[in-house]
């Protein structure tokens, strides 16, 4: 049974997605990305001496602002920080630079849902754009599952809201992936095949829960292709 | 490079000493034995305490402890106009509080870290769960509807917060009852005290007897850390600093997963070791039902 979305997209589609890196001047590193109407931008700043409070000195240290479109930072955008700098810090190499701060800035130019997985790929972008020393990319995606069982990917926000379900998806993404016999196995399962981030909202079974991160590991590998093609 | 120093190092060095110094290789040496240092095997949680009907001032309250971590959480409500879009329902509304008696680490001038990422968890939660109907909040349609207020303090900051403030809010609400609210001449709604509610009712009360809500499920979690092959359930804050990855997974009575969370971490999460999660969530999902049974029915007998 075909379900009709929107904007007449199949369900495994994906919007289109733009990224361009480099586009301000003074950040040491910026990037931006857009899927379909949402848009996020990205500025890095770092390292810089010195680390925070509270935080380990032989390590690098990480920073997230979060700044919304409209409104006041509340919650939701100490959330979305959290989540960021923790899936941040996992794909970064904290030993390089210890004892240092990196700021990652990101403004939200427009929410149409899927907000969470663009803010980290447009992060990932922009990293990779400051030169910050990186263990293996971060593609991330949203999978939502419909009322009848059906997983679409990439729902716009009309669509979020009227799902069952969705879940946000970060993948780690290495130049091993590209070369079938060096991909490394942990308990049979490629390493490509774990998760670094997941947040889900609403109630979905456990199987719905499995379905969509296949789908969705399956989508973030066409995604990473797109993405190796724009770092060049 | 600190693992080889620590083993030369530990047959020379108080126990304590050890601890503090290398607690990455402390927690290992444990793992080996398949143990943790408070004694707990690894798929184990600690002692879980609920106490209901700890604040006597509110609607509804819960009192919880899950180890160390003591949670208090407390329901008032207020009565309200509901919105134009929806006429029929009430409202919640739900904070939690990280006082600085709970950890070193919060000081009064700077709030935790924590405190927001738990509250729009928690909120997260409890609407996505589908555990409260709020159209049983409503009172006269369109007119007057009840606000309810849940605020949940952390006592102490032991690890697994998100957990206990969890089951303490979902004590609370099996807890609450809803007053009897009566409408008074002016067209506005009045409490009727317990006092003058024996003999001459000049109002006809809007709801006839204090009703307790209707809980559509329950939905009770399990925070654990992966850590290289391990999966420690319930962790400690000790734990939690050294071995960074947490997954959350909440599942509800009719075992739906309502939220697997994990916010990014050192470790990647393989599909067997999300599985193990679940298992270990649904084993203590059993534990805590019994515990939360019995502290509720303990409270009505008085």
């Amino acid at each position: 049974m075909e379900i009709d979305r929107g904007d007449g997209r199949k369900p495994n589609q994906l919007r289109p997605v733009a990224c361009s890196r480099g586009i301000l001047n003074r950040a040491h590193g910026s990037a931006s990305w857009s899927q379909g109407e949402t848009k996020v931008l990205a500025a890095v700043y770092g390292p810089k001496a010195g680390t925070k409070k509270n935080e380990n000195p032989e390590k690098a240290c990480f920073e997230v602002i979060w700044k919304p479109k409209t409104g006041q930072i509340g919650k939701p955008e100490k959330e979305c920080e959290m989540i960021l700098k923790r899936t941040l810090q996992s794909i970064c190499l904290l030993n390089v630079h210890p004892n240092t701060t990196t700021s990652i800035i990101i403004q939200v130019v427009n929410d149409d849902g899927g907000l969470l997985p663009c803010a980290i790929n447009v992060a990932c972008a922009a990293l990779v754009d400051a030169g910050i020393p990186l263990k293996h990319l971060a593609v991330a995606i949203c999978c939502s599952l419909a009322k009848n069982g059906r997983v679409l990917l990439d729902p716009n926000k009309s669509e979020e809201q009227n799902m069952k379900g969705f879940v946000y998806l970060a993948f780690p993404n290495s130049i091993q992936s590209v070369l079938p016999e060096g991909s490394l196995q942990v308990g049979g399962e490629p390493v490509e095949h774990g998760i670094i981030t997941s947040v889900t909202h609403g109630a979905m079974s456990v199987d719905d829960y499995l379905l969509c991160l296949q789908r969705g590991r399956a989508a973030c590998e066409k995604l990473s292709v797109f993405i190796r093609s724009s770092l060049k | 490079m600190a693992a080889a120093s620590g083993s030369d190092l530990s047959s020379e060095m108080e126990v304590d000493a050890f601890r503090r110094l290398f607690p990455l290789s402390f927690h290992e040496r444990h793992l080996l034995k398949s143990i943790r240092p408070d004694g707990r095997t690894l798929g184990k949680a600690r002692d879980t305490i609920i106490s209901v009907g700890a604040v006597t001032s509110a609607n509804g309250s819960a009192l919880t402890k899950i180890g160390c971590t003591t949670m208090l959480a407390a329901i008032k409500l207020e009565v309200m106009t509901p919105t134009v879009e929806s006429p029929d329902e009430g409202c919640i509304a739900i904070d939690f509080h990280m006082p600085p008696i709970c950890s070193p680490i919060v000081r009064p001038g700077r709030p935790a870290e924590a405190a927001p990422v738990v509250a729009k968890q928690l909120s997260g939660t409890i609407l996505s769960s589908g555990m409260i109907d709020l159209k049983e909040l409503s009172l006269v349609s369109g007119k007057a509807a009840w606000m309810a207020y849940l605020d949940i303090y952390c006592l102490d900051a032991d690890g697994s917060l998100f957990d206990a403030a969890l089951l303490s809010a979902v004590a609370a609400f099996s807890h609450l009852q809803i007053p009897v609210v009566s409408l008074n001449d002016e067209g506005r709604i009045v409490l009727i005290s317990e006092d003058n509610g024996g003999g001459k009712l000049e109002k006809e009360p809007v709801n006839k007897e204090k009703r307790k809500l209707k809980l559509a499920t329950i939905p009770l979690s399990l925070t654990c850390i992966l850590h290289k092959n391990y999966i420690l359930a319930d962790p400690t804050a000790e734990e939690e600093s050294i071995m960074e990855t947490l997954v959350t997974v909440v599942l509800d009575s009719s075992s739906q997963l309502v939220s697997l969370y994990k916010p990014g971490g050192p470790v990647l999460a393989q599909t067997s070791a999300i599985q193990d999660c679940v298992a270990l969530t649904r084993q203590r999902l059993k534990e805590l039902q019994k515990i939360l049974n019995e502290a509720i029915s303990d409270m009505e007998v008085d």
